[in-house]
């Protein structure tokens, strides 16, 4: 770059700088140890949308958590009192969420959710500058329990780690699905090997199995069922679903139905040119993590052009228009500030050499979630 | 709850057993042999369980995969003993477990920096996949018998090498005395090289077998380590025949544990809240377990040394 371009360059800053008042954001996400392909998808996806703007009024700080909610605070106090930064972002376990945002939103920043959206924040907990751009966490357990009614299973075995998301896990499923129980069984966080349990589905006299198992709890769990035998139709949420995990699955996977408010090939103008910028910046396939970070940077932007950060009604007002094409086609804002928005049935695929999701049912149209009525704003 | 199931549920419990003794034999030797508290064993068997996967998804072939797992482990093994461990013989245990923890930093992100934060590909041979049928009715899968074959094989190896073998008797003398077998003219230098590398290869071993059944990712071997920790506990430090005794033991507690908690709390509460409760007692069980082995025998069950 020659001296005269740089000094262009920086005119142009300046000038763009002077128009609009410049908003600084800060993304705490996961980018090391065993959760990070998922922190690496949420922050290629909400920067693929930052990039595409082309815009210099927003800067994005992006800072590691390692999925440690200690960790979370300290970068969250850093951000909000060394950057000054004026919106956080990017969390995307519930707990480290629980640890950042209640005291983010209590100083006046806002907050937009990429991923975790644990009830408490969604019934009594609920704040006017926290928007979850990605779900209520129920809803997809609602949508896996909804199918599994649809589908006609009678007696369906259901099984999630013993820890909070786990419990609201299978509470959610419970919720919409009408059959009887073969069995309730809480695994162990972070268990690898689950013979003892598929031993159980086995005797069980199950007519279906409905998992919620995270990230490595998965694959071995899909491993372990498909070498044992045990024939039963699976259903599960989208989590044990994404690109990274189904290359590591690889045929075990394959017809297992799972429920998403996302997949690759959503039928919108927005999805397919979204899917196709990904596939081109990172030569990769996008996960529902990319997918709803790229949304939460296209609403930002939205709000950004209609509202001035610091004005926080305008803001806030700005932000539940929801005023941007999403990827996942419909999408609105419930009274507490989560989405209304379709879940649909996806069912494992392979393309070629790649193992993906298709679309095959909708097992909710236009939900919202259990706690609206909960929230006082 | 039928007959046949219990019995499946043993089989799993041997099973888990079995993989935990192949980690928990390396730990217990270097801790005899040399007096070393090696955090960093837990990476070994990651490196293990992603040279199989690499291997494997580079030539097709599972057994070139765990041949590579043994000799990739065993080289990290020797190598990080040549480096780091051999500083940190005459040193306290505080200065190990600092040494070592920050081995388990360098291994995981350096894992992540050549394969990636995603996690890898590895399945079991066609020949192995799928159930056999055992007597009683009890549909098993293959691989895990193989697993439990392969597991005593290597059992019975390890006891005929401590035992039988010119190796097997420097060993056992390093962890008598040291010095002595240092004056009789054995290289001690290189004696700790093989130990550390032999104890390093079975951790390999172990995270290729398992690697196949479960996820082979960045940070899968330290849940693993901690097990490894309770069972050389249980067993008494430096006992390999502790280690194997220990290995069972949790791996059928672990396992049985986790099954039969939560039935027996359904005889008292409703099912939901019995689940839970049980569930949460059952990931303490083996802690229990090794609580009460050691107000039984402070130095647990084979341990000699006071």
């Amino acid at each position: 770059m020659t001296f005269r371009t740089l000094a262009l360059g920086t005119a142009v800053a300046a000038l763009a700088t002077a128009a609009t008042a410049e908003v600084k954001v800060g993304m705490i996400t996961t980018l090391s140890g065993g959760g990070a392909s998922l922190g690496i998808d949420t922050r290629d996806g909400f920067m693929l949308a930052i990039d595409a703007a082309g815009r210099d009024d927003v800067t994005v700080i992006v800072e590691d958590d390692q999925r440690k909610p200690d960790v979370a605070v300290q970068l969250a106090d850093k951000m909000i009192q060394s950057d000054k930064v004026d919106v956080l972002t990017g969390i995307v376990w519930s707990n480290l969420a629980m640890a950042v945002v209640p005291s983010a939103t209590a100083q006046g920043l806002f907050y937009l959710s990429t991923n975790a959206a644990p009830a408490q924040l969604a019934g009594r907990g609920c704040n006017a500058n926290y928007f979850s751009v990605s779900y209520q966490n129920d809803n997809l357990h609602e949508g896996a329990g909804a199918y599994a009614t649809q589908a006609g299973f009678k007696n369906t075995f259901i099984m999630a780690p013993n820890y909070p998301a786990g419990q609201d896990s299978l509470t959610g499923f419970k919720r919409f699905y009408e059959g009887d129980l073969a069995g309730e069984v809480y695994t162990q966080l972070g268990q690898t090997d689950y013979a003892a349990e598929i031993a159980q589905i086995r005797a069980s006299g199950a007519d279906s199995v409905f998992f919620f198992l995270p990230g490595g709890m998965g694959i071995s769990f899909l491993k372990q069922y498909a070498d044992s035998g045990v024939d039963l139709p699976l259903v599960g949420p989208a989590f044990s679903f994404d690109q990274a995990i189904l290359q590591a699955v690889g045929d075990a996977a394959l017809g297992v139905k799972n429920s998403s408010t996302w997949s690759k090939d959503l039928d919108n103008a927005a999805n397919a040119a979204f899917v196709a910028a990904f596939e081109e910046k990172y030569d990769r396939l996008p996960s529902i993590y990319a997918a709803q970070g790229f949304d939460t940077a296209n609403l930002l932007l939205s709000a950004i052009d209609k509202a001035d950060v610091n004005d926080d009604a305008a803001f806030q007002a700005a932000l539940k228009e929801a005023d941007f094409d999403s990827v996942r086609g419909s999408f609105s804002f419930a009274a507490n500030n989560h989405p209304i928005q379709n879940v649909y049935v996806r069912e494992v695929i392979k393309e070629g050499d790649i193992f993906t999701n298709k679309i095959v049912a909708t097992a909710m149209e236009n939900r919202d979630n259990a706690y609206v009525g909960d929230c006082k704003m | 709850m039928t007959f046949s199931l219990i019995l499946e549920q043993v089989l799993n419990g041997l099973q888990s057993g079995i993989m935990l003794f192949l980690m928990a034999a390396g730990l217990t030797l270097i801790f005899g042999v040399m007096g070393l508290i090696n955090l960093a064993h837990g990476s070994l068997y990651m490196v293990g369980a992603f040279c199989a996967a690499a291997v494997a998804g580079l030539t097709g072939s599972f057994v070139l995969g765990l041949a590579a797992a043994l000799a990739g482990a065993a080289l990290a093994g020797a190598l990080i003993e040549l480096v780091v461990i051999r500083r940190l013989y005459a040193r306290d245990h505080l200065d190990q477990v600092l040494a070592t923890f920050a081995l388990i930093l360098i291994f995981s992100e350096g894992t992540r920096w050549v394969f990636g934060s995603f996690p890898l590909y590895l399945d079991v041979p066609d020949a192995l996949s799928g159930p056999v049928a055992l007597p009683l009715g009890i549909q098993y899968p293959a691989y895990r018998l193989a697993i439990i074959v392969v597991g005593l094989v290597v059992a019975a190896g390890l006891f005929w090498l401590i035992g039988r073998t010119r190796l097997g008797i420097r060993i056992r003398a390093g962890e008598n005395d040291r010095e002595m077998i240092a004056a009789l003219g054995v290289d001690i230098g290189r004696l700790y090289t093989i130990v550390f590398a032999l104890g390093a290869a079975l951790a390999g071993l172990a995270g290729a077998l398992v690697g196949a059944i479960q996820s082979v990712q960045v940070g899968m071997g330290e849940p693993v380590l901690i097990l490894a920790f309770v069972v050389i506990v249980i067993g008494g430090i430096g006992s390999i025949k502790g280690a194997f005794i220990g290995a069972l033991l949790v791996g059928l507690t672990d396992t049985l544990g986790r099954i039969f908690l939560p039935e027996l709390f359904k005889l008292v509460m409703e099912p939901s809240a019995a689940t839970q409760a049980g569930s949460a007692l059952a990931q303490i069980a083996i802690y229990v377990l090794m609580a009460a082995v050691l107000v039984w025998r402070p130095t647990g069950l084979f341990g000699a040394r006071a």
